[in-house]
């Protein structure tokens, strides 16, 4: 299988590849504090973006309410703990169906009754607000009050229970990211990735040719909602307080798609470039803003918003494809 | 018949109590709701010119209402100029933007996937609220017009006057545009580029052109919108994406290129959000907004005026 | 070591008119010289930036007063390091750990309970001082941790005094509402406060009964048909959890819709803000808010309504200005009893702070062992001709309250 996976990659590119796991791997015993935290944030952007990219980049369906899933697996994971005392891995039992089940419910409303495109991603921010909304209200999960997680001691990690420190948080991250880096290699070569790819580009003629698209579609959007869900799980116990204004929020849904799509909807390294990216890109303007000692609010985005109109201007496919073919990587994943 | 805080139901959207609502809030509730949503509806027929001719997201179409408030609110401190009758030169100032912001970012963008314009917009729309806030300060601002705490009393009626007026500009603004784009030229010619872009090519039309003047048009009419709004809400930086969002909700519900139709998804909107806070919980009146426009995703996607995509 | 409370506060009040003498004689007071040296390094974490960030500047204006005030009072020097969380609880997270990498030995902020609990987490597991200025929710003060301290009170701490304060002024005025309706935004400080009535309100025996309870959308821009249901349920006076903006709406509104409750009893933010007294103007007048307060007999609440005044001419001192101060204030005050900037020192210090010349409402900053300050009392305040009157407790208070609400239709 391991054959399979890398056949043709060019063996600079598994090099590489290798280098940069093996660099992720031993950050914590040379970062900060500081940076440690920054990584984790990267990590979890790149694994959220790289779920995120099954349905639009391989896919081709827009969702633009992702935080549904990030939310519905914090939150079922979160009470579950909160009200029962059930650690999150076996919460995970609970919190990656559901998504999976509502994902599937929002794809089949969606594909049975032809809604594509632009329709379909306003179908999923509708189902977002309705979350947030729902939770809003909804007291068993603690409403707009929020669910505080009670948080123990952070001496010794205790890993089953996710309290402890955050490098804790950082390695599960880390092989998620990696992991998913390879279920999308996977599914990309297989016989669903090939359907994919057909839908993706044209769906009337991927239909007609006896594809069975509905079915495709679906398989998509339940992979992503149940891949995404998990990293709410994560999201839970990292900051262990979840608001549903903050959590379901569209603003949240729009961070999660700005990393692939900066760094390349549809190619297998994009998310985890564009989450690199992005999220350097935020730090390093507030650094260098305050090293300017310029004390303006707001300034900082501003330029963060300048810099993304620049990236998406000058390079419409997104940095990854442009960056691969300058260090001659040029991937074979489209 | 006191209440207090009800015990743990496990969904707070409780029915109102038991107490008569009197009739006549019914009444009072529902004026109000269509008077807002009319004024809704001219927002959204901004973005319905827009996403039915350019077929372009604009996702920064709050942001873009935001902006014509701010100038607004510049204008009056500075005039002390009824925003109404500064609504012409403001809805001209946005044209102009809207008109540049066409043809010099969102030009190349058109035949690009949709996320991809997506991310255009949310950047243009991140840079248009923190400049906001850059220039103006956090602080929430307003008009303080002669006439804001009026109202007229009919009987049991009692209508808000600032609503009563932007409801009117409203209903005077679309029909200007309506006009626009059933009886001249241009208008004509942009109708045709939005049905038939190849057609429109053939014929000799200079697509491109009429792109920039109905973006413009677009801003213009948001802009506008916004100005009769700055008289019901007062603007912070922060408030644009709300209003993306309910623009949107309203034009599909209403109907893509339909204009008839995004007044009425307005008023439609406007008034479930209305009945909706009065019979249930208020803070889930948008529950509600969200329901129909998922309803009417799934079962009549063109909207309830608009005609069936070709 | 930490000084016993008598030596501290006699010392203080010598070293403070010594300190004034010798800083009139242009000569370094005594005790800043001694001991510490250097400033301590305070990072300060508040939304100045994204939907909260009018809040966020406004505390601000609370740490742009400080450095004048502290050194009036004697005590060390603190060098802010200011971050802005832009209303995030990531954005949160991070730059608290950034300030701790740069060398912040002392974190104050950040206002929102999310952000906050973030930042609590962070400054425990790094054993950093963190002082909260505002934030009611109750959880981050029962996680058991042993750096974070909140100087501010819980929603049913501040409804608790909100509850007693009416009573006080229902007796003062020798008028009472019999019947309340109850408008709650619903965000995280409204639904604590809604939470908390059920467990609060039957101990205390009010004189009106709520008949309904009105919750509503914090971001709507359009309260009208909440104010129809309010009004339409008869009741006398009007209970309300909001913000400012939301004042302002429904102020509108009850002109409009031609409502003048009895009373406005708000027990949150919003009504007494700068912002709302400008805007509506007359109509601001009358409404009684009840909310963690300033005490305007203190002299620390003079000192900071005249340092406020040079450096923000015009903005009235409000609950921002005062517990963010505070919070910089038990930081110096702390850093000065523990003689040393460890952490661990400091985090004992502000333990055991006993401040009694503060400014907030209440016998003085004291925490309790889950680090809460819970002597707080919470003041009743009224708008007047564009000015805030505290008008209970009694013992807090600089004018007496007036009753009931002007109708609106009456202010020419």
């Amino acid at each position: 299988m391991i054959v399979r996976l890398i056949a043709g990659v060019p063996g600079r590119g598994l090099a590489l590849l290798g280098a940069l796991l093996a660099a992720l791997t031993a950050a914590p015993l040379f970062a900060s504090d500081y940076l440690l935290t920054v990584l984790i944030l990267i990590l979890y952007f790149a694994y959220i973006g790289q779920a995120w990219n099954i349905m639009m980049g391989f896919a081709g369906q827009l969702s633009l309410g992702h935080t549904l899933y990030v939310g519905l697996g914090a939150y079922t994971a979160a009470a579950l703990f909160v009200h029962f005392g059930i650690g999150p891995w076996i919460g995970l039992a609970a919190a990656v169906p559901a998504a999976a089940l509502i994902g599937a419910f929002i794809g089949f409303l969606a594909f049975r009754f032809r809604v594509a495109g632009v329709y379909f991603a306003i179908l999923t921010i509708a189902f977002a607000e309705f979350a947030r909304l729902g939770f809003d209200h909804l007291s068993w999960t603690g409403g707009s009050g929020g669910l505080f997680l009670p948080v123990s001691q952070f001496t010794h990690n205790d890993l089953w229970r996710l309290r402890g420190h955050p490098v804790m948080f950082y390695y599960i991250l880390l092989a998620a990211t990696a992991l998913a880096f390879l279920i999308c290699r996977a599914l990309l070569q297989s016989r669903v990735g090939y359907f994919w790819r057909a839908i993706r580009e044209d769906e009337e003629v991927a239909r007609s040719t006896g594809i069975d698209t509905f079915h495709y579609k679906m398989i998509a959007v339940v992979i992503s909602a149940a891949m995404t869900s998990f990293a709410g799980v994560m999201y839970a116990f990292y900051y262990n307080n979840l608001f549903p204004e903050q959590v379901f929020h569209i603003l949240r849904s729009i961070e999660i798609i700005l990393g692939p799509i900066v760094g390349g909807v549809g190619t297998l390294f994009g998310p985890i470039l564009g989450a690199f990216v992005l999220t350097g890109l935020a730090e390093t303007l507030t650094a260098a803003l305050a090293a300017l000692g310029i004390d303006l609010p707001g300034a900082k985005q501003v330029f963060y918003g300048i810099c993304l109109l620049l990236v998406v201007t000058a390079l419409p496919e997104g940095i990854w494809p442009w960056l691969s073919r300058r260090i001659g990587l040029a991937e074979k994943s489209q | 018949m006191a209440g207090l805080v009800p015990a743990i139901r496990v969904l707070r959207i409780e029915k109102t109590r038991d107490q008569a609502v009197p009739a006549d809030i019914y009444l009072n509730v529902a004026v109000g709701g269509v008077l807002t949503g009319l004024v809704y509806g001219l927002m959204a027929l901004g973005l319905s010119v827009i996403f039915g001719v350019v077929r372009v997201v604009n996702f920064a179409h709050g942001e873009m209402m935001t902006l014509a408030m701010y100038i607004a609110i510049t204008l009056f401190t500075a005039f002390h100029l009824d925003p109404l009758v500064m609504l012409v030169p403001i809805a001209s100032v946005m044209f102009v933007f809207g008109y540049v912001v066409q043809v010099r970012l969102i030009n190349p963008f058109i035949t690009r996937p949709d996320y991809m314009q997506f991310l255009l917009l949310v950047a243009v729309g991140i840079i248009i609220v923190n400049g906001l806030l850059i220039a103006f300060g956090p602080d929430v601002k307003s008009v303080q017009v002669s006439y804001a705490f009026d109202s007229f009393q009919v009987g049991p009626l009692i209508i808000d006057a600032t609503k009563l007026y932007a409801a009117i500009a409203a209903i005077v603004v679309s029909a200007a545009l309506f006009a626009f784009f059933r009886y001249t030229r241009h208008g004509t010619a942009i109708r045709a580029c939005a049905d038939n872009y190849t057609g429109a090519l053939v014929v000799g039309l200079d697509v491109k052109q009429f792109y920039a003047l109905t973006f413009g048009l677009g801003a213009a009419c948001v802009g506008a919108a916004g100005v009769m709004l700055l008289l019901i809400v007062d603007v912070t930086p922060a408030l644009g994406p709300a209003y993306t969002l309910l623009a949107f909700v309203i034009v599909i519900t209403g109907g893509l290129g339909s204009m008839p139709g995004a007044l009425l998804g307005g008023v439609l909107i406007g008034l479930t959000e209305a009945m909706a806070g009065l019979l249930f919980t208020p803070s889930a009146k948008s529950m509600f907004a969200f329901a129909i426009l998922v309803l009417v995703l799934l079962l009549r996607p063109e909207g309830i005026m608009g005609k069936r995509a070709g | 070591m930490p000084r016993t409370k008598q030596t501290y506060q006699t010392r203080r009040r010598f070293n403070t008119g010594f300190a004034s003498t010798l800083l009139a004689a242009g000569i370094a007071p005594f005790n800043a010289g001694r001991a510490q040296g250097a400033a301590l390094k305070v990072g300060v974490l508040l939304p100045r930036s994204g939907y909260q960030a009018g809040i966020g500047q406004d505390c601000q204006r609370g740490v742009d007063i400080a450095t004048g005030v502290l050194k009036d009072l004697g005590l060390p020097s603190l060098q802010f390091i200011n971050a802005d969380t832009e209303s995030n609880v990531d954005v949160a997270r991070s730059r608290a750990e950034q300030l701790i990498g740069e060398g912040a030995q002392l974190l104050v902020g950040a206002f929102d309970s999310g952000q906050s609990s973030a930042i609590a987490q962070v400054a425990e597991q790094k054993g950093i001082p963190f002082v909260i200025n505002i934030a009611a929710a109750p959880p981050i003060t029962e996680q058991g941790y042993k750096f974070v301290f909140r100087n501010f009170p819980t929603a049913p701490m501040i409804l608790r005094d909100a509850f007693i304060d009416q009573k006080e002024i229902f007796a003062a005025v020798g008028a009472a509402p019999k019947s309340v309706v109850f408008l709650a935004e619903n965000d995280t400080f409204g639904v604590a406060m809604q939470k908390a009535i059920p467990g609060v309100l039957p101990k205390f025996d009010m004189p009106y009964t709520i008949l309904d309870t009105i919750s509503y959308d914090p971001t709507a821009r359009d309260l009208s048909v909440e104010v129809s249901r309010a009004k339409a349920t008869g009741a006398e006076a009007l209970l309300v959890v909001s913000r400012l903006n939301d004042a302002i709406l429904l102020t509108r509104e009850l002109i409009k819709q031609r409502w003048t409750p009895v009373m406005i009893l708000s027990m949150g933010p919003g009504w007494y803000e700068d912002q709302y007294l400008k805007t509506l103007g007359k109509f601001s007048d009358g409404p009684l808010s009840f909310a963690p307060w300033y005490d305007p007999n203190k002299k620390l609440s003079k000192a900071l309504d005249a340092a406020l005044a040079k450096v923000h001419p015009g903005v009235n001192v409000n609950t921002n200005h005062v517990y963010t101060f505070e919070a910089l204030l038990i930081a110096a005050d702390a850093y000065k009893r523990a003689g040393s900037s460890n952490p661990q020192a400091l985090a004992d210090a502000i333990r055991a702070t006993n401040i009694t010349d503060n400014s907030s409402i209440g016998p003085g900053i004291q925490f309790d062992a889950k680090g809460q300050n819970d002597k707080i009392l919470g003041g009743g305040i009224q708008n007047r001709n564009g000015k805030l009157i505290t008008v209970a407790p009694g013992a807090a208070s600089n004018g007496k309250p007036e009753w009931p609400l002007m109708p609106y239709n009456k202010r020419a």
